[in-house]
């Protein structure tokens, strides 16, 4: 939908006259078609087409909207937050700046790459329990025990696979390292058997299934499904100090903002252009001398480790990781907020995952049941009616050349399905090989009434 | 020089045989012509010798031989094809088509970086192809004529040596059908073109060599002439699938 | 020792089987990715539950849940259908995440309406107890459900060889165009084949009320296993859910000999899970219309 956002909109006229350059339609249309309603309405489009080139719109945005997008959330997260929020809420804030850490690689794969990524949880884990494993170690050591607290209960040697997590840099190495490595071995054998879409996400969901169950069974060494907890410090500074905690919050907060940074990069980068085109039409991919599983699975190991940074960074701020955080349900929790930001945009992904895990904490605070059907509905609505999340609701009000009541099927202001990565496409004869845009695509089923 | 040599090239599915035994050369500076009723096995003989479907038998270019490499390993032998139904990278625009195209030049790390001007190649190819006005439309907004020359100057800025084309001109009027034509004359030089075609008028026009199908099996070759009076190919094929539009014959 | 492993194995297996083959159906032969099957199989338990807080008697109720977790199960599903994915064919993944938005909204009823902690569902007296199979106490309530399973399978199976209904589901998946043209009605298929479907994970629901107690998340505990049983199955074949099924069954029964059930839990996931690499096409392979 959205994407095509500038020139794209416009129905496709079969001869076309040269078009314009996005920008300039965009603002052309906006200002020459005003309506007589009155002269504030340049300004209040203007500003509609300002959000859409920084939210919406599958189109990337450029370097300028880039930045200012960056810096108004910079200024949010590390300027406004930290001002206006008490100890509390800004360390909740924190626990939802990891989910938008995994939101944004979520957004690559599954957004621009087309992999619905639902075990994320997976590598969410391995960051999260690597760094829970080096503090375990840290505070025992501190403390002077010989093994972290939960061990000792249950009689246990801090077993050998334990003892890297002693130094710090193995586990930030781990915490980056690990992810990649499971994700480029899973991705590579998956991908070159050409296992995609639902097979792809099936496959992904009995992987954190798995790896819960996994956590589960080890009592004795992760403290089964308590998980790890009870942390005292991080990095030497202790964790009941406030100056110490927003700190972290900061951390955290600017990790975001460098991950966001690191996307936007690789969105707009030729590798992104390569990525949108290997969702689209993975076999045409080949012909031009590509290998469409290595292009996957870069964005699914980009994605990955991001994830694990994600979870990496919860432990501190949330002093807690059990297998209940990474199971099969949070791992899909991973992706709504993705879905109803707006899985192909830059921003769509954080701001939807910001505004999710804020909007379940402040409800399941006041109203706890009603969270659980909000969110359901959030997400049978937005995935039926706005596949291209609340984003391209902003494209919505995108004055059309017809002036208002005018319907065309092309219009980007109706989810259009060209945005879906999720056509199934056969393998097998070229005639049908991989034409994700067929004549009958163009309107979009859900709108059906 | 005979850029691609095909030898007896077998194609099986299951039980049913799609190519039995197609042999052909497609020789540089040439526009050589696949034709064959519906079924015939052509756009199968395209597969096989780009590695999409598996066959048997010999394809050879420049003396390596072609068959049994996957699909990516080909192209990158410098065989480049176009597709019956015109795939583009519809959300792309027509700039970003070309410019992944032609990443078989560059090497890998040039992924991590931006695009931040249009390749000399690119241009060429945007001039060859007409689509300099719309370079930064969106592909999936290009009409299906203009979606068949951004494939072609996809194949352009890969600068194949081979270059194989599904049904190119389907779906384009007249005057579209000619430009096509002399598009591909004027990038014959030096490159094996091999085109696939049902239209007898855009064949006659400007076929160099022409090798008729018919039931995966080779039923004539020569050139146009030869082919047209050859009274198999007029029993199976001109007799029915075309009306012979003289007056356009000689354009 | 061998032999009570395979008891216990085909045991697993069974109710493995059940809570798939409805899926076999849904998945299988429409490739709709119905995350919400789960919950029906729990909307199938606590129909058990209902019917027998209103009979009381816990074997006449049993007998009565069976059909009424069939059926409510079954509109669930057209509703279901109806409502939502008949829009969405098209979009298989998308399919997935907004039917897991449905499964959260009927956990959330589920809570709402009986309570977060887990009910049980009285056994009736002919099934409690056990019998002995080859040296082993197997409780006849397994045995039940192995029967129960056996003829589920059975009927489906004659279901679509052998009546005009099986034949028009089978003709719709291989081509729906043709379908279509050929006079056959695909929007009543679909529906009855996702009646069907969904009917049989009602009455999964109400066996598994047997071995177990039920809770609003009873769903997500077997939703992934029936979905790997039937992509390693292999797509549109109820023969590949079946042998699928039980072999994971007794693999897991297995592998426990020497380690826990938690780590052969694992590693049966990642037996399954590395067999896809060989074979993703699963055991046997039929073109279907949406997937592979
Ligand atoms: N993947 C496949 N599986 C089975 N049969 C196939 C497959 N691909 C092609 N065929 C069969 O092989 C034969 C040749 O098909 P092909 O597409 O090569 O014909 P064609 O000459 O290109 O026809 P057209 O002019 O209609 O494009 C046809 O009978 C077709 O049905
Ligand atoms: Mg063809």
């Amino acid at each position: 939908m959205s994407i095509t956002a500038t020139g794209g909109t416009s129905r496709p006229t079969p001869d076309a006259a040269p078009r314009t350059p996005q920008r300039a339609s965009a603002s052309a249309r906006g200002t020459g078609r005003t309506l007589p309603t009155g002269k504030a309405l340049p300004t209040g489009k203007a500003l509609l087409a300002g959000l859409r080139r920084l939210t919406g719109g599958p189109e990337v945005p450029g370097p300028r909207h880039a930045m200012i997008g960056l810096g108004l959330l910079a200024l949010g997260l590390l300027v406004l937050a930290p001002m206006l929020l008490t100890d509390f809420r800004l360390n909740q804030l924190g626990r939802f700046i990891c989910y938008a850490i995994v939101a944004v690689g979520i957004g690559l794969a599954w957004g621009r790459g087309g992999m619905l990524t639902l075990g994320q949880g997976v590598f969410f884990g391995l960051g999260a329990y690597a760094m829970a494993m080096h503090m375990q170690l840290a505070d025992a050591e501190l403390q002077g025990l010989a093994a972290p607290q939960f061990m000792l209960t249950f009689g246990a040697d801090v077993p050998w696979w334990w003892e890297p997590f002693r130094s710090g840099l193995f586990t930030v190495a781990a915490i980056l390292l690990l992810p990649a490595v499971v994700a480029v071995v899973l991705g590579l054998s998956v991908f070159t058997r050409r296992v995609k879409g639902a097979y792809f996400a099936i496959l992904n969901q009995a992987m954190v299934f798995a790896f819960a169950v996994l956590l589960v069974g080890q009592q004795a060494t992760l403290n089964g499904s308590n998980g790890l907890s009870g942390f005292q410090s991080f990095l030497g500074f202790s964790l009941y100090d406030p100056a110490n905690r927003r700190a972290i919050y900061l951390l955290a907060a600017a990790v975001l903002i460098l991950l966001v940074a690191i996307a936007w990069w690789m969105m707009r980068s030729r590798f992104g252009e390569l990525l949108v085109a290997t969702r689209d039409a993975e076999e045409r991919v080949r012909f031009l001398g590509y290998n469409p599983a290595l292009i996957k699975t870069a964005a699914f190991a980009t994605a990955a480790v991001m994830a694990s940074i994600g979870g990496a960074l919860f432990v501190p701020l949330v002093g807690i990781i059990s297998p209940a955080e990474i199971g099969v349900v949070p791992s899909i929790a991973f992706v709504i907020g993705v879905a109803i930001g707006g899985r192909a945009t830059l921003f769509g992904p954080v701001i939807g995952a910001l505004a999710v895990a804020w909007a379940e904490s402040s409800l399941a605070e006041t109203f706890p049941s009603g969270w659980s059907y909000l969110q359901g509905l959030l997400l049978v609505l937005v995935i039926a009616i706005l596949p291209g999340g609340v984003a391209s609701i902003l494209t919505r009000f995108r004055p059309r050349d017809g002036g208002p009541g005018s319907d065309h099927p092309h219009d980007s202001g109706q989810p259009d399905l060209r945005d879906l990565p999720d056509q199934p496409d056969q393998p097998g004869h070229s005639d049908r090989a991989d034409h994700p845009t067929q004549p009958d695509l163009t309107v979009q089923e859900g709108d059906r009434p | 020089m005979t850029a691609l040599s095909i030898r007896d090239l077998r194609v099986r599915f299951g039980a049913f045989t799609a190519v039995g035994g197609v042999s052909f050369d497609a020789a540089d500076d040439e526009v050589h012509f696949l034709i064959g009723p519906n079924g015939a096995g052509k756009t199968t003989c395209v597969d096989a010798i780009t590695g999409l479907v598996r066959g048997s038998g010999s394809v050879t270019m420049g003396g390596t031989e072609l068959l049994g490499r996957s699909v990516q390993a080909t192209a990158r032998r410098g065989v480049g094809r176009t597709f019956q139904t015109a795939s583009v990278f519809e959300q792309l625009t027509v700039v970003q088509n070309l410019d992944i195209a032609a990443g078989l030049h560059r090497r890998w790390p040039a992924l991590l970086g931006m695009r931040r001007s249009v390749e000399p190649r690119v241009e060429q190819a945007l001039r060859d192809t007409g689509l300099t006005e719309l370079q930064d439309a969106a592909a999936g907004t290009l009409s299906h004529g203009q979606k068949q020359w951004l494939e072609i100057g996809m194949l352009l800025v890969q600068d194949a040596q081979a270059l194989m084309l599904d049904e190119p001109v389907a779906g384009m009027s007249h005057d579209e059908r000619v430009a096509t034509g002399e598009l591909l004359h004027r990038v014959k030089r030096g490159r094996a073109v091999v085109v696939v075609e049902h239209d007898m008028e855009f064949m006659r026009t400007f076929a160099s060599r022409v090798t008729v199908l018919h039931q995966g099996q080779v039923l004539s070759q020569g050139s146009v002439t030869e082919v047209q009076e050859d009274p198999r190919v007029q029993e199976v094929y001109l007799g029915t699938a075309a009306q012979p539009e003289e007056e356009l014959v000689h354009a | 020792m061998i032999l009570s492993q395979l008891v216990a194995g085909v045991s697993v297996g069974s109710i493995l089987l059940l809570a798939a083959v409805g899926l076999a159906l849904t998945f299988g032969q429409m490739g709709v990715i119905n995350m919400a099957h789960g919950e029906f199989i729990m909307v199938g338990a606590y129909t058990a539950y209902v019917v027998q807080s209103v009979l009381g008697h816990a074997g006449i109720s049993l007998l009565v849940a069976i059909p009424t977790a069939f059926l409510v199960g079954g509109l669930l599903g057209v509703l279901l259908e109806q409502l939502l994915i008949r829009h969405m064919y098209h979009r298989p993944l998308d399919t997935l995440l907004a039917t897991f938005g449905v499964g959260i909204i009927l956990q959330q009823l589920a809570r709402d309406v009986f309570g977060a902690p887990a009910v049980d569902v009285r056994t009736p007296s002919w099934l409690q107890g056990s019998v002995e199979i080859l040296g082993t106490a197997v409780p006849t309530s397994r045995i039940f459900i192995l029967g129960l399973v056996v003829a589920v399978v059975a009927g489906l199976s004659l279901l679509m060889t052998h009546t005009a209904l099986g034949r028009r589901i089978r003709a719709v998946v291989l081509n729906r165009n043709l379908a279509e043209t050929s006079g056959i009605s695909t929007r009543s298929t679909d529906r009855l084949t996702f009646f069907i479907g969904s009917g049989l994970a009602g009455v999964a629901g109400v066996t598994i009320t047997l071995i177990g107690s039920t809770s609003p998340t009873l769903g997500t505990s077997y939703i992934v296993d029936a979905f790997l049983v039937v992509v390693a199955g292999g797509i549109g074949r109820i023969k590949g859910a079946v042998i699928a099924a039980f072999s994971l069954g007794i693999l897991q029964a297995f592998i426990e000999v020497g380690t826990t059930a938690s780590i052969a839990k694992f590693l049966v996931l990642v037996i399954v899970v590395a067999f896809l690499q060989i074979r993703p096409q699963g055991l046997f392979s039929v073109r279907t219309r949406s997937l592979a």
